[in-house]
């Protein structure tokens, strides 16, 4: 159990800055999920937490002890790789044991560390099993297995589950869901691009872009409070609509004419200075419904796709602008070609301005 | 005609004849032996394709034939003739055995085959991890590598000089008797004449020679360690050296026997070092020489096939682990 | 852009000491050296005179020496000038630079260059720094027994291509380098091309087409990679002489292909193995025979690995000694230059000078082609070797 921060933090290689202005505080028993687009630094910032890439400036802490040089091994921390990074030649015991070995701790201690690690996981019947005898789901229990051995301060994971295919990595998110539930003092760095895993099991989420935070909270905030237009199109999926309009009416409840027609109400306050402010009005696929008057917008259902659960309409969009998008409960292909009107809850309807929302000014 | 004209004259017969071979048997099948007209066209293109495989691969299979496979059964054969031509059964063998020059020679040879190929794969391998991480490592390993390049005569050469040694009170002109004179003040020794060193001596050639080669290869077997086994290593705590021993080698085992057996077999057809250097005076005969001088200077070839399959035999179980491999390889 | 990629995953780590690095560098220095000295010793020595390279290591050409020199008894013409009778001349060879002199083995620097030596019975010598000396008497000399000079003198590096010139251009133990040279290259280049065209088809086959008994020929292949060439000697000397060509030029590029086939093969396969599958198919299904799918697909993708073995069995021809024994003969026309430097260690093997200048010719095609076109040459090797 271990308290992060970083001050400051930002990754340089020669001239280009690749993370800059990173300010994160971790808690004990926090598990912090870094996610965002290919690029955005997420896996680099988690190998500088880890000690396999150098601190370019900035401060790195693990409980008040400033980590910047001190090397990987001594951090108190581990790490389950993407490809799990098993010794291939080593038994399932051995890759287990070896940095208990190189620890030189004693044979029975070792024996109980492996033993109880491979219980919790499951993998005591494998312990002989060499790593390509194992499926891949086997191999992600070893090397997370490897982790809880050495009972470290901090459990770094990067990309853990993309090797799996889609049902393994529903079952393995529970599992790693669970085991976090059983070790609640533990600290946990989890790196992803699947807003799923972000939103089921971080207590924080970090979203990284273009080499920043764009913005940290709990899953629920990201959600119906999201910071700017990025956080709220990258949570969520189909994306937020974003449409584009002008404020008409201000106070408790603002009102925003649309480009496209149509008049938004938002629960946002605004005051005098907002009147006549460019905004974009963003409603999640999922807040629209149905209404018989003139809604939001108006227009006419270009695609439909029935999932079952939840039908997703596209709109017909003007040239060049991204369809508005609407998902519906239940079957309804029916509306194809229909010209619907759609309304949300002003609750539901957000505002931002320049990309930053008028939540957070 | 000049050879150098002949041997222009056969490159152009050669390319020509082999590409007219190809052409027209080809041509032959497909135009005149089994053409793909009429009645009976479906038949004869599956005809012609199954013929067309040994077209290709005649000359090859001939060749190979004639020059590799037939000799092994010949050279077996002639070791059971005497110099008078007559059949004389194991004779040659019984008498070999009983040489001591034998003797000598199939005890150097095992002495060669311990050393010289875990010592150049020793080396390689410490080249190839050394050359791995510096910037110049590209220069390093070309330098290590260059001896493979010249041949094992003008190796022989560069290594007569370094063990030269010059009557004693005189300056050295051999690094090796240099420092030792500088150091010791004895008189400089003669390296190739010392009993059972001398061999270690000529084996240095070999391995100077052949630790590039293991370079070569176990570098790029190094590069294809993946790397996130290096970092979780890093990350257990592992030091360089445990991580060199316990993480990479491991990893590049398969490779590392590979290197082994080929220098291995490598070994056993040394012949002109032996014959350049020392030509197996001082007890520095190894098989090679030793059948080569059966066959030429003797004249005997009964006894030198006798000692040309005693080398075969050698090599056979090398010869069987590789075609079990191969065929694993090929499932 | 990633300016660490590339970068070795222990140069990225945090923490690293210096130190380590530092030492790797030395290790892979040292061990450089270790592999370069030997050779530098010989291609150094190829410089020298044959009286130098006896008479001092290699490693003391590149400096200037500061040696004694033989003891040198005054001698010459006796001449009266201003009251004295004087002995004037030179000692040392010119440019030579005398460093300090003397006139007995006890005490041989004892005097500088210029400084005047009192020697018996008024006689006074002096040694100037170029060699030249100046013995002066009151008395004559008629009678007198000349002084030794002992010097030590700085001579500087000296090098000459003679051993070159001669080594090229005169015939030496019988036979010229530059016959011997031709000869060998008459036997390479034949012995490197020929091989290629059996063994491409051969390869081709044995990739790309269906038939029975594939996976034996493979397995025989490498099996055959394996078999010591000494096995074939006697037999095929024996097969050359009964359908009549005997030693020569003929039959040593048939055995050379002989014995390069399996490698050939070997390695071309390998990477016709490797080409894309679909390309082939393609070609298969538009219409294109095997013939034509050889020559205009196959063979053109294979040029890297054509280029390999082109290097590696072109060295290996040209370096090669028993096969050139056996079946060329040691007739002097015929000799290779592997032949002609095993000969010379025998007959004239303590006249280093020669040896030297023998040995880098005859490695100096290998090593042109090796710095040249090593990529090929590596990538050669690597086919199939690393598992």
């Amino acid at each position: 159990m271990a308290d992060l921060v970083l001050r400051g933090v930002e990754k340089a290689y020669g001239e280009v800055k690749v993370l800059r202005d990173i300010d994160l505080d971790i808690k004990t028993g926090e598990l912090i999920v870094f996610v965002g687009p290919s690029g955005c630094g997420k896996s680099t910032l988690l190998r500088m937490i880890a000690g396999l890439e150098r601190i370019s400036g900035g401060e790195f802490t693990i409980d008040g002890v400033r980590m910047n040089d001190v090397p990987p091994a001594q951090r108190g921390i581990a790490m389950v790789f993407q490809s799990y990074a098993l010794y291939p030649h080593m038994t399932v015991h051995d890759n287990m044991s070896f940095a208990l070995k190189i620890a030189r701790k004693s044979r029975s201690e070792i024996a109980a560390a492996v033993d109880k690690a491979a219980r919790i996981l499951q993998l005591t019947p494998y312990l002989d099993r060499l790593p390509k005898a194992l499926s891949g789901g086997q191999r992600q229990r070893v090397a997370i297995g490897r982790s809880i051995v050495r009972d470290p301060k901090v459990y770094l994971f990067d990309e853990p589950l993309s090797n799996l295919d889609a049902a393994l990595r529903a079952a393995t998110r529970i599992e790693i869901a669970q085991l976090k539930e059983a070790m609640p003092n533990s600290t946990m760095v989890y790196v992803t691009h699947d807003q799923v895993e972000a939103m089921t099991l971080a207590t924080r989420i970090v979203v990284l872009a273009g080499g920043t935070i764009a913005q940290v909270g709990t899953p629920l905030e990201l959600y119906e409070r999201p910071q700017n237009e990025f956080v709220a199109q990258f949570i969520g999926s189909p994306a937020m609509n974003l449409l584009p309009g002008e404020i008409v009416g201000i106070g408790a409840e603002t009102i925003v004419r649309l480009d496209r027609g149509g008049l938004a109400r938002s629960a946002v306050p605004t005051t005098v200075v907002d009147k006549g402010l460019r905004v974009s009005v963003g409603v999640r696929p999922e807040h629209l419904r149905e209404t018989d008057g003139d809604g939001i917008f108006q227009g006419e259902v270009a695609i439909t796709e029935a999932l079952g659960e939840v039908t997703l309409l596209y709109f017909t969009a003007a040239d060049g602008a991204a369809p508005v998008v609407a998902k519906l409960p239940g079957i309804r292909s029916d509306l194809r070609h229909r010209t619907l009107a759609l309304t949300a809850d002003p609750e539901k309807v957000q505002l931002f301005a320049n990309g930053t929302s008028l939540l957070y000014r | 005609m000049h050879p150098a004209l002949q041997a222009l004259v056969v490159v152009a017969v050669a390319v020509g004849g082999c590409i007219a071979y190809f052409y027209a048997s080809n041509l032959i099948l497909d135009k005149v032996l089994f053409p793909a007209r009429g009645l009976n066209a479906g038949r004869n293109t599956t005809r012609a394709n199954l013929i067309r495989p040994w077209l290709f691969l005649a000359p090859a299979v001939g060749l190979l034939g004639l020059y590799l496979a037939y000799p092994v059964f010949a050279t077996a054969w002639l070791s059971l003739y005497g110099r008078d031509d007559s059949f004389v059964g194991f004779e040659n063998y019984r008498l070999m055995f009983a040489e001591p020059k034998f003797g000598e020679s199939f005890f150097n040879n095992i002495l060669w085959l311990v050393v010289v190929p875990a010592a150049s794969t020793a080396f390689g391998l410490l080249a190839a991890q050394l050359t791995d991480r510096i910037a110049w490592g590209n220069i390093a390993k070309s330098l290590i590598f260059m001896p493979m390049a010249i041949s094992f005569v003008g190796a022989s050469v560069i290594w007569k000089l370094v063990y030269e040694a010059r009557p004693a009170g005189q300056d050295q002109i051999g690094l090796p008797n240099a420092l030792y004179v500088w150091f010791s003040g004895a008189d400089p020794v003669q390296w190739l004449q010392l009993p059972l060193w001398n061999n270690v001596f000529l084996m240095v050639v070999l391995i100077w020679i052949q630790s590039g080669f293991a370079m070569v290869i176990l570098a790029a077997a190094l590069r294809g360690i993946p790397e996130e086994t290096i970092e979780a290593a890093i990350l257990d705590g592992a030091g360089p050296f445990q991580i060199f021993f316990r993480i990479k080698v491991p990893q590049i085992a398969g490779t590392i026997v590979v290197v082994w057996t080929t220098i291995t077999i490598t070994v056993l057809k040394v012949f002109d070092i032996v014959l350049a250097m020392t030509n197996g005076q001082w007890e520095t005969q190894v098989l090679a020489n030793y059948m080569y001088d059966k066959f030429f200077r003797s004249l005997d070839w009964g006894m030198g096939s006798a000692a040309a399959m005693i080398i075969m035999a050698l090599v056979t179980p090398i010869l069987i682990w590789n075609v079990i491999n191969a065929r694993r390889e090929m499932r | 852009m990633d300016a660490t990629a590339g970068k070795h995953v222990m140069d990225k780590i945090a923490g690293r000491k210096s130190g380590l690095v530092w030492a790797v560098h030395l290790s892979a220095f040292a061990l450089v050296l270790l592999w370069v000295v030997p050779t530098l010793g010989l291609l150094v020595s190829s410089f020298r005179t044959g009286d130098q390279i006896v008479g001092s290591g290699w490693w003391q050409a590149v400096s200037t020496q500061v040696q004694q020199l033989a003891a040198v008894r005054i001698a010459g013409e006796e001449v009266a000038r201003d009251g004295l009778f004087v002995i004037e001349g030179q000692l040392f060879a010119a440019g030579t630079e005398v460093n300090a002199w003397g006139t007995s083995s006890v005490q041989p620097e004892a005097y500088a260059p210029g400084a005047v030596a009192d020697l018996d019975g008024g006689v006074t010598l002096t040694v100037a720094a170029d060699g030249s000396f100046v013995l002066s008497s009151p008395a004559t000399m008629a009678d007198l027994r000349m002084p030794r000079v002992f010097a030590t003198a700085a001579t500087p590096p000296e090098f000459t291509l003679d051993n070159y010139g001669t080594v090229i251009a005169s015939p030496l133990a019988g036979q010229s380098i530059g016959q011997a040279f031709i000869n060998t290259l008459t036997v390479a280049i034949p012995a490197t091309i020929i091989p290629i065209l059996v063994a491409a088809f051969a390869a081709y086959a044995l990739a790309w087409m269906e038939f029975p008994g594939r996976a034996l020929l493979v397995a025989v292949v490498v099996g055959l990679l394996v078999v010591p060439l000494q096995l074939a000697l006697i037999p095929l000397l024996q097969f050359h002489n009964w359908i009549g060509i005997g030693k020569g030029y003929l039959g040593i590029w048939l055995a050379h292909t002989g014995f390069g086939l399996p490698l050939a093969i070997y390695l071309l396969r390998n990477y016709m193995i490797g080409l894309p599958r679909d390309i082939i198919e393609n070609a298969r299904v538009d219409g294109a025979t095997d013939f034509q799918i050889f020559t205009r697909i196959v063979l053109p993708l294979s040029f890297p690995a054509l280029a390999s073995f082109a290097i590696f069995q072109f060295l290996w021809t040209w370096n090669d000694l028993l096969v050139a024994l056996v079946f060329l003969g040691t007739g002097n026309d015929q000799q290779v230059l592997t032949g002609n430097l095993v000969n010379l260690m025998g007959s004239r093997g303590g006249d280093w000078e020669i040896l030297s200048a023998s040995a880098f010719v005859s490695i100096l095609v290998p090593l042109v082609v090796f710095f040249s076109l090593q990529r090929f040459l590596v990538r050669g090797l690597l086919a199939g070797s690393v598992k």
